[in-house]
This record gives C-alpha cells, sequence and structure tokens, in this order.
C-alpha cells in the first residue's frame, strides 16, 4: 500500500494540516510504513465478530437533564487567541 | 531522605523532624541541580510550590492531616492545572493555562499533596522514547545518550533521579510502565475507568488511563488511593466502591499461578532482558508459586491494532486544535481554512501529524470498515485471549520491554521500529487490564531491566502485592542512577 501524491494532498486537507511540497516525500514515505504495519490486519478471519469500542462491557451512563453549569465565559475566553466583545475572533468568512 | 518512600516521609513529618517547606526545598534543590542535563521538567514554579508547601504545614499544625499532607508530587504535563500551565509536551500549548484543574490534580490536592512541577512527556503523549517532546528530549539518569522511554518519561525519570518522590503519568499503549521499566521505577496502569481522564488532555480515549509512578509498589498502593475513584464529569470513571490498594501488600505468594505468554518470550527479546524476567520468575517460584503456561496468539496483532484505532481516536480528539479556542495560532493566513492548517502544521509536531494524518486515513470514506472496524474486531480476539488465559492462571508475567534503554535517535527515522518497541506493553490497554512494571535487574550494560505483570479488570491489589513481596526480597528500585548520584 502507497499513497499517491494525490491522497496525501487530500489527507492532509482532511486533516487540516499544511504540508510543504518539500516535506511531502518524507511524510508519505513515513506514512508508507505505518500503513504497511497496519495492512497486516487484512489477513486475520474476524468473521462474526462483534467490533470491540469499550474495554468493558460497560452502558453509558447518561446524567440527569438539569443545568449544572454556570457561565464561565470570561475565564474560558481569557485563554483564547482572540476576542472581542464575548466572541471569538476568526478571519473573515463572509464578504 | 531523598531516598526516602512515602511511608518514611509521612513518618517524618508526623513526628516534625521535617516540616513540607523543607521537603519540598529539598527536592526543589534537586531539581535544580539536575534538570538542565535530565530535562525531566517542563515547568516548575518554586514561589508556587513552597506557597502550597506552607500551607500543608499550617494545616497539619491544625491537626487537618490528610493521607499526602506535605508530600511532594510531580504531575505529567498532560494533567490540566490553573496554577501551573499545562503544555502536553507541544508547542501548540506552550503558553497554555487551563481554567481548571484535572479529576487527578484535585484528588492530590485534597489528600494534601503539593505540587513540584509538571514533567515532560511525548507530545500529547505520542512516543516511546520522550523524543517528541517539543520542549526536548528527557535523558536517562542511567545513561545520558540513551532515552528513558515514553511518553512519562519525564515523570520516570523525576522519580528515578529522587528529583520528586513520586509521580502521575498516562498510560495509553505502555507510556507509564515502557518508561518504568526503561529507568529502573515502578509504574501502574490501572483497569480502563478506575482513574478519572477529566482535565487529563485527551489522546485515545478508548485507552488512555492515569497511573502512578514511584520507586515501590507499597508507594504506587498509597498513590492509587488517592487516584482511583468514580467521578461524573469522565463518562467512563466506574461508579465503583473505594477500595484499599494497600490490603493485598502482604499477598501470600504460595500457590498463586503465573501465566507465561510464549509469545513473550520469544526471539525479539534482548537476552539480558530474559535472563533477568527469567531470574525474577525463579524467585517466585522458589515462594511457591506455579508457573503455567498460557497463549495470547493474537498478541502479535496488538501493535497494528493500536496504531489503527489510537491514530483514529487522536485525529477526532485533536481537531480541537484550531486556533480558535485556544493554545497556538498562525500570525500569517489567507482565509480560515488556512488558519487552521497553518495553525496545525506549527502547533504540532512530526509524530503527532503523522498520527494524526493516519486516523484520518482509516476513519475515511472507503477505508472505515477494512482498518477501523477491522482493527475493533481484531482488538475484541486480543481481548478475549486474556480471558481464556485468566481462566488457567491469577497473574501473567513477562517483559515489560523487549530490550532495554535504547540510544537517543536510534529510532526517530523509523517510525514502525520506535513501535515496536510497545508490543508488550500495547496488549493489556486494549483489554482495558491493569498491569505494572517492577524493577528486575541489568543488563550487562548496567541498564534497567522491567518486570511486567498483567492481572484481570480490577485485580490492581494483587499486582501491588506480587510486585512488593519481590520488592522486599530485592533492592532494584534501591539502585540509584550513575548520573543522578545522591
Amino acid at each position: 500500500m502507497s499513497l499517491s501524491p494525490d491522497q496525501l494532498r487530500r489527507l492532509t486537507r482532511l486533516a487540516r494540516i499544511a504540508v510543504s511540497e518539500d516535506e511531502s516525500g518524507t511524510v508519505a514515505e513515513r506514512l508508507n510504513r505505518v500503513l504497511g504495519l497496519i495492512d497486516q490486519l487484512q489477513a486475520v478471519d474476524t468473521g462474526g465478530i462483534e467490533p470491540m469500542s469499550h474495554a468493558l462491557d460497560v452502558v453509558q451512563p447518561l446524567r440527569a437533564d438539569t443545568v449544572t453549569e454556570n457561565d464561565q465565559r470570561s475565564l474560558f475566553q481569557a485563554v483564547a487567541p482572540a476576542v472581542a466583545d464575548g466572541l471569538y475572533l476568526v478571519p473573515r468568512v463572509i464578504e | 531522605m531523598l531516598d526516602s518512600g512515602l511511608g518514611e516521609l509521612q513518618a517524618a513529618l508526623a513526628a516534625r523532624r521535617v516540616s513540607s517547606v523543607e521537603l519540598t526545598q529539598l527536592y526543589l534543590g534537586r531539581i535544580r541541580d539536575l534538570n538542565g542535563p535530565l530535562n525531566a521538567f517542563i515547568t516548575v514554579d518554586e514561589k508556587t510550590s513552597l506557597e502550597q508547601a506552607r500551607r500543608a504545614d499550617e494545616r497539619r499544625a491544625r491537626g487537618a492531616v490528610g493521607p499526602l499532607t506535605g508530600i511532594p508530587v510531580a504531575h505529567k504535563d498532560i494533567f490540566c492545572t490553573r496554577q501551573l500551565r499545562t503544555t502536553c509536551g507541544s508547542k501548540m500549548l506552550e503558553h497554555y493555562t487551563s481554567p481548571y484543574d484535572a479529576h487527578v490534580v484535585e484528588q492530590f490536592e485534597r489528600a494534601g499533596a503539593v505540587q513540584l512541577g509538571k514533567t515532560n512527556m511525548d507530545e500529547f503523549a505520542m512516543g516511546s522514547s520522550n523524543e517528541t517532546s517539543y520542549f526536548g528530549p528527557v535523558r536517562n539518569p542511567w545513561d545520558r545518550n540513551r532515552v528513558p522511554g515514553g511518553s512519562s518519561g519525564g515523570s520516570a525519570v523525576a522519580v528515578a533521579a529522587r528529583m520528586a518522590p513520586v509521580a502521575t503519568g498516562t498510560d495509553t499503549g505502555g507510556s507509564i510502565r515502557q518508561p518504568a521499566a526503561l529507568t529502573g521505577v515502578c509504574g501502574l496502569k490501572p483497569t480502563y475507568g478506575l482513574v478519572s481522564r477529566y482535565g487529563m488532555v485527551a489522546f485515545a480515549s478508548s485507552l488512555d488511563q492515569g497511573g502512578p509512578m514511584a520507586r515501590s509498589a507499597a508507594d504506587l498502593a498509597l498513590l492509587l488511593n488517592v487516584m482511583a475513584g468514580h467521578d461524573a464529569r469522565d463518562s467512563t470513571s466506574l461508579p465503583r466502591a473505594k477500595e484499599d490498594y494497600t490490603r493485598g501488600l502482604a499477598l501470600p505468594l504460595n500457590g498463586l499461578r503465573i501465566g507465561l505468554p510464549r509469545e513473550y518470550f520469544g526471539e525479539g527479546v534482548e537476552p539480558g532482558v530474559r535472563d533477568c524476567v527469567r531470574a525474577a520468575l525463579g524467585w517466585f517460584e522458589k515462594q511457591g508459586a506455579r508457573t503455567v503456561p498460557v497463549e495470547l496468539p493474537n498478541a502479535a496483532l496488538a501493535v497494528p491494532v493500536y496504531y489503527v484505532l489510537a491514530p483514529a481516536e487522536a485525529s477526532s480528539n485533536l481537531s480541537r486544535f484550531d486556533g480558535v479556542r485556544y493554545g497556538h495560532r498562525a500570525k500569517e493566513f489567507a482565509d480560515l481554512a488556512d488558519m487552521y492548517c497553518r495553525t496545525r502544521a506549527e502547533g504540532f509536531g512530526a509524530e503527532v501529524k503523522r498520527r494524526i494524518l493516519v486516523g484520518t486515513y482509516v476513519l475515511s470514506h472507503g477505508y472505515y470498515d477494512a482498518y477501523y472496524l477491522k482493527a475493533q474486531k481484531v482488538r475484541r480476539l486480543i481481548a478475549r485471549d486474556f480471558a481464556a488465559a485468566f481462566a488457567q492462571c491469577d497473574l501473567i508475567m513477562g517483559p515489560t520491554t523487549p530490550g532495554t534503554a535504547f540510544a537517543l535517535g536510534a529510532k526517530m527515522d523509523d517510525p514502525v521500529q520506535m513501535y515496536l518497541n510497545d508490543i508488550f506493553t500495547i496488549p493489556a490497554p486494549l483489554a482495558g487490564l491493569p498491569a505494572l512494571s517492577v524493577p528486575c535487574g541489568f543488563d550487562a550494560q548496567g541498564l534497567p531491566v522491567g518486570l511486567q505483570m498483567m492481572g484481570n479488570h480490577f485485580a490492581e491489589a494483587m499486582l501491588l502485592g506480587a510486585a512488593h513481596q519481590y520488592q522486599r526480597a530485592t533492592d532494584w528500585h534501591q539502585r540509584v542512577p550513575k548520573e543522578a548520584p545522591l
């Protein structure tokens, strides 16, 4: 299994990670080694086996549908890169 | 005093032979002396630690004494703390200070402990050598040209070099046990769900588990008493009654059935590791324990399963780092999408990016069934192997790692070689099982070897008891690293 340059571009776009032309060769080569490792799984017979998503067979606990949190907006926004008037600032998306 | 365990420190504090301020100053001095060469701590704030120590002494004077009142503890820099920044070993969080404390941090505060600082780690806990940290590699005090293991390498070295009496760590695929083995200390990964993940920066949520690191199993038991317990803020935290993990320390070894998986004693294990582990098993047999062969036929698949599931979960968990609500934001960008892409390209290191890309790949359209679901099915096969093995034995033992500490830089160019270092530690968390590593000797180069013990779900007390009995008869854990003399 080997990633094509197009597949790598698609992947980096999906993951929102910029990869420069210079880096892409090394990134692809090392990714391919990992994909080679995980490809071993294809040979395993897993017919009739239920996927295991949790280490213990427990059910998801649900809490009561009541308000338990108080407003801590200013505390949480104190660590944000850019805020104004209680809002998070991002680059303009609509002209 | 630097060499004391928790029991001796508690006694010295209770008898007023030492104050918490004096004890904290002692460790802070040791950190000042050794952190330059070893790089075990990312953040130390002497003023904050000494203030906490002063308050602990005040509480003691009033008679308000908890199980760890006045005892300094080092926290892995993955646990959120309000008073010290939390970097997770990443440029992404270099300047991040959390608005809240992790559950584990709160538990230590309630027990009266003093925060000594935040320990270095592989970036976002992704690594087995501590070389992926944005803050530089941690060095092994037994040989500074070698790695301490990872990802909790800073905590392991802090304990091994007596820069902290005890520390916290987290384990996803071996991140407590592997560095414990490579630095000659003890580390326990509890049953999944025993320790709350609230305020622990998420890597792979179905596997991540916090746990204690110390020089003795007896200290691990005292720390687990503080760390374990139900917390409604983590939906995977188990609603179980509190246990006293020191209750099983006097475990009788006569008749104990120790399972030896063939897969853990094959080729690929260095002779120095194999000999130490065999000798330790011989000691257990002399105490009346019985070794029984068991099989974990799918254990070899644990590494590929893990490198599907952990990156898949990581790619989802780390999507929160977008430069909007906290953490690094790129200075230059064309538009919103470009801001995300550049922020993440600048903020994450190569290994973290690689795992996010692998995770994105295995979860993407057309590959989900072939990789992600397939890996979840093989995960169940591995869990079933353990269930069958535990029908025949009480504990499973084997080496923690196939080799001792390797040279800095030796495996950084080949991710797969690095990943295979965790071949013996990855199976237990896939099955949610508790496992610990205890020092069991040194190889010909004088590097520590770890004996791994795995138990059935909630068998922590038995694991700790077996390790404690072994440590009563051996002094491997009391040896002082060559490059950090007392």
